[in-house]
């Protein structure tokens, strides 16, 4: 009995060969329950497309103003010599989420930190019922129908949230709407930041 | 829609053949081969059903946007090399090419004006590359942060013939062992051969 248990591996060798798959087990579970959890407060995003222009200036473009709003247009040359951050805001009547964030813009506004938007892909009117029922958050406006400068922008859907630095840099994007978590944790403090410098 | 769905290699009598199966109701214009009772009885309503199910998005989709064509044919051939090479940001297992969604759409268009221009494929994945970054590309760039996603494979080859070396030499130190019976064994053996015969 004792000569066959000795033909098979070392006493030591057989303990690891218990515990690795115990161990790989523990692993998995250990990266599946942080990525669950990157899940739920949002800091991971399976589907998230990071931003190409991170760091950069925004591309070169002119867009038209909704010229029902009053508000004046939008265009790269805008975000020159500013005194601050301002945040970017790409969005359209059809688009759920966009009501959904919109609360969060109007506090933006209210708070005193310009909101530009980028109304993709809409009608006219459409947009300007939206403005009229919800509020305007924007300081400028620039229509976007054709969706060519989104697509300029890296903009993949609405709605798209982008936060240029008073140098006109490109350093926080979100692909999403915005929630309470988002503001708290993302913006605000990005926005505190770069007005303080 | 017949057309799509017949084998190519069809001659007449296939094609009969292949009508009869697929339109049984219709077996009767074509003389019978099998008796009545011999045939699955399906229903009208899964013909019906089958039809709908043909004539549905999808089934369409299958066939290729036409809206943005480039009308000579080399050009057309090259603006599809270079969709399949880009990812639908919106569904994202897709390239700009099988996606139907509108920013794939857009893409595509856009690929479609700057190949009709003159640009060269890698012109035209810069392009989108610059805006969309890597995330874009469904062939991933090489580079230090891709560097395990594209030596996995071989990382994954080198160690199992490391493996596969390393219990062949262990095979053969430990072994069956030495095939000659040591003292102690032939021993063992003549008592255990004594017992036996007495």
């Amino acid at each position: 009995m004792s000569e066959v248990a000795k033909a098979g591996p070392k006493p030591s060798r057989r303990k690891l060969l218990v515990y690795a798959p115990l161990g790989v087990a523990a692993a998995a579970g250990l990266g599946f329950w942080a990525m669950l959890r990157g899940l739920q407060d949002g800091s991971f995003n399976p589907r998230g497309v990071p931003s190409a222009l991170l760091g950069k200036p925004p591309p070169d473009f002119a867009l038209p103003a909704l010229e029902s709003s009053g508000l004046p247009a939008l265009a790269s040359t805008d975000f020159r010599g500013m005194p601050g951050p301002v945040v970017v805001n790409f969005w359209a009547s059809w688009c759920p989420p966009c009501i959904i964030e919109h609360p969060h813009l109007m506090a933006l506004q209210r708070q005193g930190v310009p909101v530009w938007g980028v109304n993709y892909k809409d009608r006219a009117r459409d947009a300007q019922a939206f403005l009229t029922r919800h509020g305007n958050p924007y300081a400028r406006l620039g229509v976007d129908k054709p969706g060519r400068v989104a697509i300029d922008w890296g903009v993949y859907g609405v709605p798209e949230t982008y936060i240029l630095d008073r140098n006109g840099i490109i350093r926080w994007r979100f692909a999403g709407a915005i929630t309470p978590e988002l503001m708290a944790q993302d913006i605000q403090p990005l926005i505190r930041r770069l007005s303080a410098r | 829609m017949k057309i799509f769905l017949m084998p190519s290699d069809a001659g007449r009598a296939h094609r009969r053949a292949w009508l009869r199966r697929v339109f049984p109701s219709l077996g009767h214009k074509f003389r019978l081969a099998a008796p009545a009772a011999l045939r699955p009885d399906l229903g009208g309503g899964f013909w019906l059903l089958a039809l709908l199910l043909l004539l549905s998005a999808p089934a369409f989709a299958q066939i290729g946007d036409t809206t943005y064509r480039l009308r000579d044919p080399e050009q057309e051939t090259r603006a599809r090399e270079i969709g399949k090479e880009l990812r639908c940001l919106v569904c994202q297992n897709q390239s700009i090419e099988d996606s139907d969604a509108p920013l794939a759409r857009d893409l595509r268009r856009i690929v479609r004006e700057q190949v009709e221009l003159g640009a060269s494929n890698e012109l035209v994945i810069r392009f989108v590359h610059e805006r969309y970054g890597d995330f874009v590309l469904l062939r991933p760039p090489f580079r230090w942060s891709t560097l395990l996603l594209w030596a996995t494979p071989a990382l994954a080859l080198l160690g199992g013939i490391f493996a596969i070396w390393r219990s062949r030499r262990q095979a053969n130190t430990t072994g069956i062992g030495p095939l000659e019976l040591t003292e102690a064994e032939r021993k063992r053996l003549a008592i255990l051969q004594g017992d036996q015969k007495a």
